[in-house]
């Protein structure tokens, strides 16, 4: 991404993060796709890159990417926002490549020390062993230091520039979403309060401060994509922020009904995560209503005119509508009543859920912005799709239904082999693995990951082409 | 502007976030205390005294655990019965069994057990939840484990998997060697010993009812 066209050094720091972001996306599918082999292949790489091992590199290269990905996103739109250059721009520079080179050093331990003795050096220096959080002690203090220098950055811009609801917003959720991590950071010998915290990060995050945060960014996507009003934005930003807020917090005791915590979860998980869907539902009914009211006002001009100037990014906003309820909402509440949830926890299904939510809530919406950095970094007018834009759209979102498809069917057989059937033994768990749908899905899964890698590729490509085609207005 | 409603207002509706989030999170922080009292670990007097902690102490390696249906809550529980030797011995103390406790925790998060097995029901997907597979019947005197390790105890038996675990495959999907030592290895043990006395509502539903654990047979 060429940035000859960007005079804010806050947006130039916003394309460096999306860089390497893109990057750490790429290397997350590729391990996805590691792990994805040895379901089908169980000696591929054993005992060199373990399952634990590709697995690990996946979800944290997720993480990480997202989180990256997220800084970038609010490094790009404050200056639009605020209407200042943000303060303490030199730091969030240098903060980036400290924050670029821990990770690097954090996946390069993983992936060549892999794991320790059972002392605490391990987990100072090469593993947690807590899925999505496994990063060392050390990365932790790190991770910390970074995250206050941005969102210090972003409250003192906040302040000193104009504060409007989409800032204001993000201040509070910043703050909230690095809180968090804190978390996240302790040992404990007793399992069940490690995975009560556990869950304060990994659930208050996605389906609390982070959704919040797809909110806000939705919300600037509207009134810079397609021109939105911002009053009517922000005051469904607010309404949003409330229901998400209101069903996301309490909702995070569907992850307490069999982790040794009292059965009064069971009530509460059910009834507010029960409710989280409802926000998501509004958040899609939001974009699609402001997209056909502005262009409704734009035809009613007799003019043929599109009021889009990012096509690619804003398709991939609209998928976010759509992924974001489809993913999270539908597949969540497949599973999120305990009735259910007794049988399902800990499937593939879950796994289902996990990779079409994750999809459909943050990659679409980041990739978005990723497009929007393109457009700025090129000083385009209107971005237009190029073909290969739609065929990486196509493939990529094809090829993660298709893997959730796969899933899902994989966790069927699971729920009534090893679950219901059978009673979750070990001969059990491989009882419902050997079932022929259950090995098919693995074949459909693996397939699948294919054609989502190759759709990166494409995404790659176009991202790094694209600025100098001649379709776009300039 | 005097007849614009409320409704159409974003300072209300900003009020509200702030309220509706606000409102959530005490309740959470509240909740958080309660539960955080329950899950709590109990300690070797309470075993002793048959008090049901539902973390019970590190001592519970001390006891035979099983896990039968329990008609009033309608589900199954974790029963602690009378003492069994682990590892030839029925009196841990309180130092010794949390010591092996701690050795094994350390050691389930250094060797990243929970990114191929889930515990409690959460990880990954490629291998066995290891919830009660303490009361696993492959383990138990039916099971196949025992004379494949040529061990007579299931602890045993659990240790030297642990060790070598690609030498006794039983499934094309096997474990890798993680690097785990013997003292290690016995403090996993411990650590899964312990895990299955948790009182998880009823998870995993009918464990074992082929065969096993159910009765305590
Ligand atoms: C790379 C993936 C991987 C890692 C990491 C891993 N395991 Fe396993 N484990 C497996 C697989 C696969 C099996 C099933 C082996 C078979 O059936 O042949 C298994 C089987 C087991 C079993 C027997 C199953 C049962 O229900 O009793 C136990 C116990 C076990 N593992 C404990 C552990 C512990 C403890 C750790 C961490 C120290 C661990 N495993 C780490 C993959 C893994
Ligand atoms: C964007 C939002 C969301 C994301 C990214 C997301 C992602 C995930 C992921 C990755 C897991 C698996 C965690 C693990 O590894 O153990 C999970 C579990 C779960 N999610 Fe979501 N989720 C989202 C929203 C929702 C919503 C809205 C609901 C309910 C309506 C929901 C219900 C659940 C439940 C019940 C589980 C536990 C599954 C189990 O018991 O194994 N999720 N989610
Ligand atoms: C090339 C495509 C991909 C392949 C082959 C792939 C494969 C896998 C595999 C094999 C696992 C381990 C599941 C298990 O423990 O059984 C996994 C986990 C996961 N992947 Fe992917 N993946 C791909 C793309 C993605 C994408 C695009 C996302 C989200 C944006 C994603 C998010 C996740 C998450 C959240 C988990 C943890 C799920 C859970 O614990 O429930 N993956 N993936
Ligand atoms: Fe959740």
């Amino acid at each position: 991404m060429a940035n000859n066209h960007l005079t804010s050094e806050s947006k130039q720091l916003a394309t460096w993060y999306f860089t390497f972001a893109a990057i750490i996306f790429g290397a997350q599918l590729l391990f996805g796709l590691v792990a994805a082999i040895q379901y089908v292949m169980p000696a591929f790489l054993f005992e060199l890159v373990d399952f634990s091992i590709a697995r690990i590199i996946h979800i944290n290269a997720l993480v990480v990417w997202m989180v990256f990905a997220m800084f970038g996103s609010v490094y790009w739109l404050l200056p639009d926002e605020t209407g200042i250059e943000t303060v303490g721009i030199k730091i969030g520079k240098l903060l980036f490549w400290v924050f670029a080179a821990a990770i690097v050093v954090v996946v390069l331990v993983y992936l060549l020390v892999q794991v320790g003795p059972a002392d605490e050096t391990t987990i100072w220096f090469i593993t947690e062993g807590r899925e999505y959080i496994e990063a060392p002690r050390w990365a932790d203090f790190g991770i910390v230091v970074v995250a206050l220098g941005f969102v210090g950055n972003l409250f003192l811009t906040g302040m000193k520039g104009k504060q409007t609801g989409i800032v204001t917003v993000l201040m509070a959720d910043m703050i909230a979403f690095a809180g968090l991590y804190l978390a996240g950071m302790f040992f404990t010998d007793n399992i069940s309060v490690d995975q009560y915290w556990w869950w304060w990060v990994i659930h208050l995050w996605v389906e609390a401060t982070w959704e919040v945060f797809v909110g806000a960014i939705a919300a600037y996507g509207l009134i810079t994509m397609i021109g939105a009003h911002r009053k009517t934005v922000e005051m469904w930003l607010w309404i949003e922020v409330s229901m998400l807020f209101g069903s996301g917090i309490l909702g995070l005791g569907h992850h307490y009904f069999w982790i040794g915590t009292p059965e009064y979860w069971w009530e509460i998980g059910a009834l507010f995560s029960a409710l989280e869907p409802l926000p998501l539902v509004a958040m899609f009914i939001h974009v699609l209503y402001d997209w056909g009211k502005t262009q409704g006002s734009q035809d009613a001009k007799g003019e043929q005119l599109s009021v889009i100037n990012n096509k690619p990014a804003f398709t991939w906003f609209v998928l976010n509508a759509f992924g974001n309820f489809l993913g999270a909402g539908i597949w969540g509440f497949f599973h999120t009543l305990p009735q259910v949830n007794l049988y399902t926890h800990g499937t593939q299904f879950t796994s289902a859920h996990g990779h079409l939510a994750f999809f459909g809530a943050y990659a679409t919406i980041l990739i978005g912005m990723f497009y929007l950095g393109v457009q700025g970094s090129n000083g385009i007018k209107v971005m237009k799709n190029t073909k290969l834009s739609i065929w990486a759209t196509s493939m990529i979102t094809g090829g993660v239904v298709g893997m959730t498809v796969a899933l899902t069917i994989a966790g069927y057989v699971q729920v009534l082999v090893s679950r219901a059937q059978m009673g979750a033994t070990w001969a059990a768990y491989f009882d419902g693995q050997s079932g022929l749908w259950f090995v098919q899905a693995m074949d459909w899964r693996l397939i699948m990951g294919v054609v989502t890698f190759l759709g990166f590729v494409l995404l790659a490509t176009d991202l790094l082409r694209t600025g100098k085609s001649a379709v776009h207005e300039r | 502007m005097a007849n614009k409603s409320v409704w159409s207002d974003n300072r209300f509706w900003q009020r509200s976030a702030t309220w509706v989030t606000g409102f959530a999170s005490v309740l959470l922080i509240w909740l958080t205390f309660d539960t955080s009292a329950q899950i709590s670990m109990g300690d070797d007097a309470d075993l002793k005294n048959g008090v049901t902690k539902r973390v019970p102490g590190p001592t519970v390696i001390n006891y035979k655990i099983t896990y039968e249906m329990d008609a009033k809550r309608g589900h199954e529980v974790p029963v602690i019965g009378e003492k069994e030797k682990f590892f030839g011995r029925d009196d841990y103390s309180e130092e010794e069994a949390g010591a092996l406790l701690h050795l094994g925790k350390l050691g389930s998060q250094a060797k990243n057990c929970m990114d191929c097995h889930t515990l409690l029901g959460n990880g990954a997907y490629y291998a066995p939840d290891l919830t009660k597979s303490w009361l696993d019947p492959a383990w138990g005197p039916e099971g196949s484990m025992q004379s494949m390790t040529g061990k007579d105890t299931k602890e045993e038996a659990m240790a030297e998997f642990l060790q070598h675990p690609s030498q006794y495959p039983t499934h094309a999907r096997m474990m890798p060697n993680l690097g785990i030592t013997a003292a290690e290895a016995k403090g996993l043990v411990a650590f899964l010993k312990h895990m299955s006395s948790i009182d998880t509502n009823g998870f995993p539903r009918n464990f074992g009812k082929i065969q096993g654990a159910v009765h305590g047979k």
